[in-house]
């Protein structure tokens, strides 16, 4: 039976290597064929954030395309993407009330609302569980 | 399932988010019936003295009427069986002495902590 | 015995906690502990020879693994080659098998 991990994240992406290095972990995760949970707290209720958009920049003498900006929204929709492809779930809950301050409710698909109740049943059912906090 | 959360950015977004965060979550979780209990280390050991007042902030008119109480709710978790641990070592080289903190806070030594996490299935540092 | 994973993002260049956190890996061992500290991100800037590397070394004598993520070494030149004493190269990958082996794991 595979292995199930619960992360809980709390850093807006673009801030903060820990954002990257979170979502490097996960997908290792899910490449191995790992189901994951997602407890994204505070300003991580951002990564997955709907309407984060790629730009030019002059200062690379680069178009959009040729700059083709990361967005933290695309990296998970891919690994949600490889998840399902290896037959592994990502469930990805963003803290409620986080998202009400924040004004940040418009997700990509294979996000959920939850709260910390969500979190602590996670890392019940799970094999492990990591805190990645913010500083 | 015990649970160990520790605690130790201290002020982080507390003015504006009326508490420490990472306190809430855990009197979330309580409610939750998690099994948890705090370990407040670094600056966040400053959370467990009394004297600490954040009223009266204000931008143009608009006044925040809720300050953070952060003592109130450790004292508040502490009521509701959660057991909250405070480096010794880090009160010291802060200069503030154990009587200027809210009752029932648990202080351990630095050099102690190794032992005290053996009591703990996992252990969140936040 | 339990076995820890601790992985540290922070250096001790420009914080001080880091230096206990290395302290802490070596008191878990102390107590019959099998003990991983992975640095990643700017945690591996001490890896590189310089004067806050021997507090590595310490760990590692003192019975630690002291590993670094691969790819954050890369990032910052520094060569997985000619890491100080007692810390060796790793990917990433490590702290995913070790957190599925249960360890209890704590980021820093």
């Amino acid at each position: 039976m595979s292995k199930t991990l619960t992360f809980a994240l709390m850093d807006a992406p673009f801030e903060n290597a820990r954002s990257t290095t979170a979502l490097r972990l996960i997908d290792l995760a899910v490449k191995r064929g790992y189901n994951v949970n997602v407890f994204a707290y505070e300003g991580a209720v951002y990564l997955p954030f709907a309407k984060q958009a790629q730009h030019a920049n002059a200062v690379h003498g680069r178009s959009v395309e040729e700059e083709n900006h990361p967005l933290p929204r695309a990296w998970i929709a891919a690994i949600m993407k490889e998840a399902a492809a290896k037959g592994a779930k990502v469930d990805w809950v963003n803290c409620g009330l986080c998202v009400d301050e924040r004004g940040a409710a418009e997700s990509i698909e294979g996000v959920r609302r939850g709260s910390p109740a969500d979190f602590w049943n996670f890392a019940k059912s799970s094999d492990n569980t990591l805190v990645i906090g913010t500083k | 399932m015990k649970v160990l959360n520790i605690v130790e950015a201290a002020y982080r977004g507390t003015l504006e988010e009326q508490d420490d965060t990472i306190i809430w979550i855990c009197h979330a979780m309580k409610g939750a019936s998690a099994d948890i209990d705090v370990l407040l280390r670094g600056n966040a050991v400053n959370y467990a003295v009394k004297a600490q007042d954040a009223s009266g902030l204000a931008f143009g008119d608009a006044k925040q009427t809720q300050p953070p109480k952060l003592a109130d709710d450790l004292a508040k978790l502490k009521g509701k069986g959660v057991k909250v641990y405070v480096v010794e070592d880090a009160l010291t080289e802060r200069g503030i002495a154990a009587n200027e903190l809210i009752d029932g806070m648990d202080l351990v030594a630095r050099r102690k902590l190794a032992k005290l996490f053996a009591d703990y299935d996992q252990i969140w540092h936040w | 015995m339990a076995k820890y994973l601790l992985i540290e993002s922070r250096d001790p260049f420009e914080n001080n906690i880091v230096a206990r956190q290395y302290d802490l890996a070596a008191n878990l061992v102390k107590e019959a502990n099998e003990v991983t500290l992975f640095l990643v991100q700017n945690g591996v800037l001490p890896a590189r020879p310089g004067s806050c590397s021997s507090l590595l070394g310490n760990a590692a004598r003192a019975g630690v693994q002291v590993l670094a993520d691969d790819f954050s070494l890369r990032e910052r030149g520094i060569s997985a080659n000619k890491l100080a004493d007692g810390v060796t190269a790793a990917p990433l990958s490590v702290v995913i098998d070790q957190l599925a082996e249960g360890r209890k794991t704590l980021w820093h």
